[in-house]
């Protein structure tokens, strides 16, 4: 699935115009706790989170994903798109729920982990 | 044989949404030396959970990180509270992270086993009320 296929499967908005989102991306992972993302996830390559601050794009960043989700609603401040720019990762915010986005994806043929070590 | 290129970083304590630009550079000079890119994310992840435990933990601290030929050598250390007990620290999933911390996606105590984890050598040691140092490397 092309990032531009994730931004119409969650009706979502675009907040990084500038990012490349021909990328094509085959697995992602939903949270809110950065920890669990960096201690378990391994080649997720999109981020769906509630949390808003730029700790979220660093660990995005730290992991070589691709795109972050804002769940929820939820509007990331300009420094937070600052960095995702800077770093090539799409920002995407939408107002569907943390569940319900996974889910759309995940029928859309997105897959996640299935097992932590 | 290269010599080896050294960085020095100071992490802030008091702007935690400035952690993670050391692990940052670090991560675009590694990836400018043409390091294989799953080593250099080992690097990342082990440094930027160091990098937040000094912004959580300890009032900041320093990082001052070695890159050799084949080897990547990282230096956490602070003059912060200290470590009381290292093996429960190091422990999955214990943490003293205030609820402050646990709602900026933190303090899930993953950090430490997290970083020995990812490093190919870790070693920490720490005094109650001076601080705390680790060296970890990771081969790359």
């Amino acid at each position: 699935m092309k990032l531009h296929e994730l931004l119409t499967t969650l009706n979502a908005t675009l907040l990084t115009p500038e990012a490349d989102m021909d990328i094509e991306v085959h697995t992602a992972c939903g949270s809110d706790m950065m920890s669990d993302v960096l201690a378990y996830v391994k080649d997720q390559a999109v981020l769906l989170t509630g949390l808003n601050n730029p700790q979220v794009v660093r660990t995005a960043d730290m992991m070589d994903m691709h795109c972050v989700v804002f769940v929820r609603g939820k509007q990331p401040d300009e420094q937070i798109l600052k960095l995702a720019d800077m770093r090539g990762i799409a920002v995407l915010t939408t107002d569907l729920p943390m569940f319900t986005a996974c889910g759309l994806l995940y029928d859309a043929g997105l897959r996640g982990g299935t097992h932590h070590e | 044989m290269n010599e080896d290129i050294k960085l020095s970083y100071t992490v802030p304590g008091d702007d935690f949404t400035r952690a993670g630009e050391a692990s940052a550079h670090c991560k675009a000079t590694l990836k400018k030396l043409g390091v294989d890119p799953a080593a250099i994310r080992r690097v990342a992840i082990a440094l930027y959970e160091g990098e937040i435990n000094l912004a959580i933990h300890a009032g900041g601290g320093n990082i001052d990180v070695t890159i050799g030929d084949d080897v990547c050598t990282m230096h956490l250390y602070d003059k912060g509270p200290g470590i009381p007990d290292i093996p429960l620290a190091m422990s999955e999933g214990y943490s003293t992270a205030p609820d402050e911390i646990r709602s900026l996606g933190f303090g899930a105590g993953m950090g430490l086993p997290n970083m020995k984890k990812y490093a190919d050598t870790f070693e920490i040691s720490s005094v109650v009320g001076e601080g705390t140092d680790i060296v970890m490397t990771v081969n790359i």
